[in-house]
């Protein structure tokens, strides 16, 4: 078994960023990685996207944050991050130590200027290779929803943080629009390197007894399994009409939902609900991987992108 | 470290009207101090449910969970049976301090937050100390006989009911007042207005253990935080328990 597994080629490339395999922890879904690492050696993943970070600290919304759903939950953490210079000073220290592969850096914001500065001092981290760019968190009442909804608003704000940067630019997309085909190309016009889909659908649930909404925020973000053929559909529409590489996210759960999204259209594949209910999900995809391939014939990840 | 584990159901139940014990065999191994508690998987829910650890043996290998029927994962729980094979991360969350130096620590509970203290008890007994279980409930008909379990292990424990059906009319604290208990620190779980009345009421030091709804459970989705003196904790993996000082009350 381990003869075949080693001749299997799980590597891909990103915008010329090589992942020795496809599989990213999402933003939100693993923090800065430290914190997994005392569950198993995260080495072994493809990247990280960290957990999306703005240039001042925030607390984030209230409490409850989470929501119960068929194959799936509703997050409304409200981007809870330490800051962008904290990030830069304390927490990517803490994941260098124990994480040696290509970080892919989320980074949202609430104007163009904090996008700018955010991605201007995170681009300077050697070990950042990719900055993906939160267009699409739903969870803020007048941030970055309105940036992603618009394509006016996408290009624009990709256009000035590409002047700053000289990483790869992804922009992660929020599903949560009439045409995500025509946000994906704005962005690629203005500059995008890559985009990345689907962020979550955004939802809701009421406690009946109760009468009141689950979540205090109201309303939040649904992912999980339930959302992943909705990601499928997305993430083929926009890889077969955009041009650059995407990576693909939403309900991805297993290697066989790797494979899929692939063949759909994704370079690499980031995987988010599924670290929350089992923190050794990114683990058991990356060794079921090859197994996943032989049993399909395939001998190199990379030869199955888009070819549905 | 390894957190994930299968397990079987032993038993699994009814106390009371709505109360269930569920017992649990298998490898306890991450569990390293009372008041840690697991997340279990649940038939037909994608969450999994969060419930203190009452109680646990790594000899025998068994865990026990008291846990509250009030919402429909707690009542899938109640409908899972022995012999069951169950998918849990066990060990979670930080737990009672065992250093306090106090030698007649209070153990302060309310309704279900009584379940994380009986393994407390135990292991404050093995490091010679004299813990006082003071239990509080709504009414007579939510209490299991509880202090009997503290008795067997040689605390001696008290009931308070609000509605006076049984023990000391009123709360825990009026069960220390009438009963002039001295002690000199207190571990408390319960709901949020009795924390908070323990912390801003009792001139005693002392920690509290706190719940949430919880995304993972370990520290990953920052969905349970709270905000602190010492700055932004995860209830899940800084807490659940938290001195009384730390904690902000508005």
């Amino acid at each position: 078994m381990e003869i075949t597994n080693s001749s299997r080629n799980l590597s891909v490339s990103l915008s010329g960023v090589t992942l020795q395999n496809p599989v990213v922890p999402a933003s939100g879904c693993f923090g800065f990685g430290y914190g997994m690492a005392e569950f198993y050696d995260i080495d072994i993943l493809g990247s990280i996207s960290f957990k999306g970070t703005t240039r001042d600290s925030r607390f984030g919304n209230p409490l409850p944050r989470v929501a119960e759903c068929s194959s799936g939950l509703i997050n409304s953490v409200g981007l809870q991050n330490p800051g962008i210079d904290t990030v830069i000073a304390e927490e990517l220290p803490k994941m260098r130590e124990v994480f040696h592969q290509p970080i892919i850096a989320n980074i949202s914001g609430f104007s163009i200027d904090e996008y700018v500065e955010c991605c201007e001092k995170i681009d300077k981290e050697k070990q950042v290779a990719i900055i993906e760019l939160n267009v699409s968190c739903p969870n803020v009442h007048g941030g970055g929803m309105s940036f992603g909804t618009c394509c006016n608003s996408v290009a624009e704000v990709v256009k000035e943080v590409k002047k700053v940067i000289t990483k790869p630019l992804y922009v992660k997309l929020t599903p949560n629009v009439t045409d995500i085909v025509s946000i994906g190309k704005s962005a690629v016009e203005a500059g995008a390197d890559g985009l990345c889909l689907i962020n979550t659908l955004l939802g809701m649930r009421i406690d009946i007894k109760t009468r009141r909404p689950v979540i205090a925020n109201r309303m939040g973000g649904f992912s999980g399994p339930a959302v992943f053929p909705v990601a499928v559909r997305m993430v083929n529409q926009v890889a077969h009409s955009c041009g650059v590489p995407v990576i693909g996210c939403g309900g991805v759960s297993t290697a066989a939902d790797v494979i899929e999204m692939m063949m759909a259209g994704a370079t690499a594949v980031e995987v988010g609900a599924a670290n929350l209910v089992n923190p050794y999900a990114c683990k058991e995809i990356v060794e079921n991987l090859p197994k996943e391939m032989e049993r399909l014939g395939i001998d190199s990840l990379s030869e199955i992108i888009g070819i549905v | 470290m390894e957190i994930k584990g299968n397990y079987t159901i032993i038993s699994n139940r009814r106390l009371t009207h709505k109360t269930w014990v569920m017992t649990l065999g298998g490898d306890t191994s991450a569990i390293t101090a009372p008041g840690q508690f697991v997340n279990i998987a649940i038939p037909g829910k994608y969450l999994r449910r969060p419930i203190s650890i009452c109680d646990y043996s790594h000899e025998r290998g068994e865990v026990v969970l008291l846990y509250d029927v009030i919402g429909e994962g707690t009542k899938a729980m109640s409908e899972m049976k022995q012999g069951d094979n169950v998918d849990m991360l066990n060990g979670l969350g930080n737990g009672f301090s065992l250093d306090s130096g106090a030698e007649s620590p209070l153990l302060l509970g309310g309704g279900i937050g009584c379940a994380p203290l009986l393994n407390l008890a135990r292991a404050l007994k093995r490091l010679g100390k004299n813990p006082i279980a003071i239990l509080g409930y709504n009414k007579a008909a939510d209490s299991f006989g509880m202090d009997k379990w503290f008795e067997e292990i040689g605390v001696e424990a008290h009931i308070a009911t609000v509605d006076g059906s049984v023990g000391t009319k009123g709360f825990v604290t009026d069960v220390i007042r009438e009963k002039n208990i001295n002690g000199d620190y207190f571990h408390a779980c319960g709901p949020m207005p009795m924390l908070k009345a323990l912390c801003n009421g009792l001139d005693i030091p002392g920690e509290v253990s706190i719940e949430s709804r919880m995304g993972c459970g370990f520290g990953a989705c920052m969905c349970c935080s709270v905000e602190t003196r010492d700055g932004s904790k995860r209830i899940c993996k800084d807490g659940p328990i938290f001195r009384k000082e730390e904690l902000i009350w508005k």
